[in-house]
C-alpha cells in the first residue's frame, strides 16, 4: 500500500527538520520526503494546516494484560495508543503474573505482535514480585526485551535494595524507572494533603513523600553512576530536586503526566473518583512548576501514565475506588491545547518530548522522517477541537476527568510500520 | 424550606437553612417532655439507618426521632468490609430505595459515601457520619446546645480541643459555628491538626491554655486509643495532663463557660469526670438535643416541602 501525505508541515526533533512538504510511504518505508510529490495509485493524505510527527512513544503506559484483561488488554490497550497517536508503548510490569521473568516478557511480545495496533516495549520488576526483596532476573529479561526496570506503583523502599538495582541495570545500560512514594508518609493516602484533603476528610498524601524518595533516588543515582528515570514528577519540590541533580551532573531524567501539568487538587471536590490518581493531582503552584519544568528541560518526557479501570471499580467509595486515569487519548490534545497554544513549548520542544527523549532514555532506534526509515508517523490537527468522550475510548478504561471538556489539537492520522493504525480521513 | 433533598454537611448549607432547623427543632424537642411521646406528622413515611460503622447513641438517636413522629424505621447495621467484598454501596441504595424507602440516614467509614449514595437514589439522604468528614447532625446538636445556653452563637468564642485531624465533628462545627458567626480555636497535639486548617477561618493555638483563655464554650473531642498506636502522641496520660480539659485549664475561660462533648466520653482523658459532673458540662442535655434535631430534619425533608428535581 502507498500512502501521500500532502502538504503538512513537517516537525521531526530527530532530525531537526521543520518544512511544509509531502511524504511517500511505501511498503512501510518510508519513500520519499520532499515537496509536490507525486504518485500513482496512493492513498492521498491532505494534511494542509497539520503537523506531521514521526510516531509518538509513550513510555508509560498500563497494559494490563496478563492478568487484569477486564481493565485493559493488549489488543484494546495498543488501538487506544493508535487513537491517541502513538506508535510505541512501553508498558509497566505491574500484571498478574507481573514482569518479573523473561517467558512473561516473550509472552507479552508475542502477544503485542499478533494483536498489536502499535509497537510495545515492555518494562520488566525491579525485584521478584514486585515484592521490592531479591532482585528479579533482569539480565534474562534485557535479553527477552525489556527497555528499562522498574517496581512501578510498588516502590522500593528498600534503599540497598535499589543501589543493587542500580548498579546492576548500569551493566545492561538500561534506566531504572522509579515511582517516587515514600509509603511510611503516604500510607493510606488518597488526595494531596492540604486543604482539600482537610475540608473533604481523605486521608492526605503529602509532597514530601515523593520528594524524599526523590532525593533518595538521586543520591544513589550519583553514587551507582546508573541512569535514572523518575516517573510522573507531581511536586514543585522534585522538579526542583531534579533540576540541582541535572546541574551537578547526575544521570537522571524524568517525566510528567498531562493531568498533573493541567489539574490540581480543586478538581477531587464531588469525590468524583476519576480524579483519585497516585501521585495525586496537587496544587496550582506545583502546577506551575511542572510547566516550568517543562518549558526549562528539567522534565524531558511528557508520559500518560495509562491507568484503565473498570466503571464498577471506579464506581466505588473514593477511599476503596483504584487510583489511575486512562489517558493514552488525551494525551496529545492536552499537550497542544494545554502547552504548545500557550506558548509554553514550541512544536519542536513539544514533540521532542513524545519521541525523542523518550527514544533516548529507553534506547530505542528511532530515524524518524527521512528516507528509508520504517514509516511511523502521527499527524495532528492543530485547529481540530472536540469534547472529550470516553464513550468513544478505544481503550477500556472509560476512566477520565476531561470527560466534557473540550479540547484542540487531536490526532487525525496514525501511521505505523507502513500501516494506518487510525485515521479520521474517509477512504478515497 | 431545605434547597436540597439531602443533608449531606455544613459546608454546601446556608446559615438561613441551619437557622430553620434550629427553630424546627425548638418545637420538637416539646414534644420529647410529653407524657406520649407521639406525634402523627410522618405516619406513612419510611426511613432506613444503614449504619457501616458502629455506633449506638447516634442510630438510637436517629431511630427515636423517626418512631416519635410515627414514621417507620428500619436499622440495617453491616461493616464496610462486606462492602468492599460484596454488594456496592450505590446498589444497596437501589436495593432499599426499590423497597419504596423515603429516607435513608448513612454512616460510613468512607468519606464521600453519603454524596455518592445521595447521586444513585432519589430518596433523602442524611449524612450520620462519614469517614473523617462531616457529621452535620451532631454540629446541629451541638448548635442547638449552645444557642439554648447562651441565647446566641454570633460573636462567641468556641474552643474545639482534641484529635481535629480525623474529626468529622469538629470539620461540620467549623462549618456550622463559622457561618453562625462564632470565632473558632482549635487545639491538640499537632500531628493531630490538619493540614491547612487556618485556610478554614479558624485559629490553630499551640496551648489548651491559649485556646481556652477568653472562651464561651469549649467543645471536647473524644480521643480514640488507636491514635496512640499510630504514633500521633506519645501516651493517653501525657494527653490527659497536656490537653485533657480539668478545673484549671478551664480557669482562664469565661465564668459561665459551656463545655459540650459529643460522646462516649473517655473520662480521666480528655476530660475529667469533676468537670463532666460540673454545672458547665451539658453533656446529657447534647443526647436529648440531638433527638429534637433530627426529628427537624426528619421533617424539613420529609414533609417540609424541601426538594427541588435534582437539587442535591
Amino acid at each position: 500500500m502507498k500512502v501521500l501525505i500532502k502538504k503538512g508541515r513537517i516537525i521531526d526533533p530527530i532530525n531537526e527538520l521543520d518544512m511544509v512538504g509531502d511524504i511517500l510511504i511505501e511498503d512501510g518505508r518510508i519513500k520519499e520526503v520532499g515537496e509536490n510529490i507525486e504518485a500513482f495509485q496512493a492513498k492521498v493524505i491532505q494534511a494542509e494546516g497539520c503537523i506531521v510527527s514521526p510516531g509518538l512513544l509513550d513510555m508509560h503506559v498500563h497494559l494490563r494484560e496478563p492478568g487484569y484483561e477486564a481493565q485493559e488488554d493488549i489488543e484494546s490497550g495498543t488501538a487506544a495508543a493508535a487513537s491517541g497517536g502513538f506508535t510505541k508503548v512501553a508498558c509497566m510490569p505491574n500484571t498478574d503474573p507481573p514482569v518479573d521473568n523473561a517467558a512473561v516478557v516473550r509472552a507479552i511480545l508475542s502477544r503485542a505482535h499478533q494483536v498489536g495496533s502499535c509497537g510495545v516495549l515492555p518494562i520488566g520488576c525491579i525485584s521478584k514480585g514486585q515484592k521490592g526483596k531479591e532482585l528479579a532476573e533482569i539480565g534474562f529479561m534485557v535479553e527477552a526485551g525489556i527497555v528499562a526496570i522498574s517496581d512501578d506503583g510498588k516502590p522500593v523502599a528498600d534503599s540497598s535494595l535499589m543501589r543493587k538495582a542500580m548498579q546492576y541495570a548500569k551493566a545492561f545500560d538500561i534506566p531504572v524507572i522509579s515511582h517516587c512514594e515514600d509509603p511510611s508518609l503516604s500510607s493510606g493516602g488518597v488526595v494531596n494533603e492540604g486543604l482539600i484533603s482537610t475540608e473533604l476528610g481523605l486521608r492526605g498524601i503529602p509532597g514530601a513523600a515523593e520528594e524524599i524518595m526523590v532525593t533518595r533516588d538521586i543520591i544513589l543515582a550519583e553514587l551507582t553512576g546508573a541512569r535514572l528515570h523518575i516517573a510522573h514528577v507531581s511536586t514543585a519540590g522534585s522538579v526542583r530536586l531534579i533540576r540541582e541533580a541535572k546541574q551537578r551532573g547526575v544521570k537522571v531524567t524524568c517525566e510528567a503526566a498531562p493531568h498533573h501539568f493541567t489539574l490540581t487538587e480543586e478538581w477531587v471536590k464531588d469525590y468524583d473518583t476519576n480524579t483519585k490518581v497516585n501521585p495525586p493531582l496537587r496544587t496550582i503552584k506545583d502546577v506551575e512548576a511542572l510547566i516550568e519544568g517543562l518549558a526549562d528541560g528539567t522534565i524531558d518526557v511528557i508520559a500518560s501514565d495509562h491507568a484503565p479501570h473498570t466503571v464498577e471499580a471506579k464506581s466505588l467509595e473514593y477511599d476503596n475506588a483504584p487510583f489511575g486515569i486512562s489517558g493514552l487519548e488525551t494525551m496529545v490534545p492536552l499537550v497542544v491545547s494545554g502547552l504548545i497554544d500557550k506558548g509554553i513549548l514550541s512544536w519542536t520542544e513539544a514533540l521532542k518530548k513524545l519521541t525523542k527523549a523518550p527514544a533516548d532514555i529507553l534506547k530505542v532506534p528511532l530515524s524518524g522522517i527521512a528516507k528509508g526509515s520504517r514509516a511511523d508517523i502521527t499527524v495532528i490537527d492543530p485547529n481540530n477541537s472536540r469534547i472529550v468522550d470516553p464513550a468513544s475510548f478505544k481503550s477500556k478504561g472509560k476512566n477520565t476527568p476531561f470527560k466534557g471538556m473540550e479540547l484542540k489539537g487531536w490526532p487525525v492520522l496514525t501511521i505505523c510500520g507502513g500501516k494506518i493504525t487510525h485515521s479520521i480521513f474517509s477512504d478515497n | 424550606m431545605l434547597s436540597s433533598k439531602d443533608l449531606l454537611g455544613l459546608k454546601d448549607i446556608s446559615k438561613e437553612e441551619i437557622e430553620l432547623i434550629l427553630s424546627t427543632a425548638e418545637a420538637m424537642k416539646e414534644i420529647l417532655f410529653r407524657d406520649i411521646k407521639k406525634v402523627p406528622t410522618l405516619r406513612g413515611k419510611s426511613m432506613v439507618c444503614l449504619f457501616y460503622e458502629p455506633s449506638t447513641r447516634t442510630r438510637t438517636s436517629f431511630e427515636l426521632a423517626g418512631k416519635y413522629m410515627s414514621a417507620d424505621t428500619v436499622n440495617i447495621s453491616t461493616s464496610t468490609s462486606s462492602v468492599v467484598k460484596g454488594e456496592t454501596l450505590r446498589d444497596t441504595g437501589r436495593t432499599i430505595e426499590a423497597m419504596g424507602i423515603d429516607l435513608v440516614v448513612i454512616r460510613h467509614s468512607c468519606s464521600g459515601a453519603p454524596h455518592m449514595l445521595a447521586e444513585e437514589i432519589s430518596a433523602s439522604v442524611i449524612n450520620a457520619g462519614d469517614g473523617m468528614h462531616e457529621h452535620p447532625t451532631q454540629a446541629l446538636l451541638d448548635m442547638f446546645t449552645i444557642k439554648e445556653k447562651k441565647g446566641r452563637i454570633e460573636g462567641l468564642e468556641v474552643a474545639i480541643i482534641g484529635d481535629i485531624l480525623h474529626s468529622r465533628v469538629a470539620r461540620s462545627n467549623i462549618w456550622g459555628l463559622k457561618k453562625m458567626g462564632a470565632n473558632i480555636r482549635v487545639c491538640g497535639p499537632m500531628p493531630l491538626i490538619p493540614p491547612n486548617i487556618s485556610d478554614l477561618g479558624v485559629r490553630v493555638c499551640s496551648s489548651v491554655e491559649e485556646a481556652v483563655e477568653g472562651a464561651d464554650v469549649i467543645n471536647v473531642l473524644r480521643i480514640q486509643r488507636e491514635r496512640q498506636d499510630k504514633g500521633f502522641f506519645p501516651s493517653l496520660r501525657e494527653y490527659a495532663k497536656i490537653y485533657g480539659i480539668d478545673r484549671e485549664k478551664l480557669k482562664g475561660a469565661k465564668e459561665d463557660v459551656l463545655v459540650i462533648h459529643p460522646g462516649p466520653v473517655n473520662r480521666g482523658v480528655e476530660i475529667t469526670s469533676e468537670v463532666i459532673e460540673s454545672s458547665c458540662a451539658a453533656i446529657e442535655e447534647q443526647v436529648t438535643n440531638g433527638v429534637a434535631v433530627r426529628m427537624a430534619l426528619l421533617y424539613l425533608l420529609l414533609q417540609g416541602g424541601a426538594k427541588g428535581e435534582g437539587a442535591n
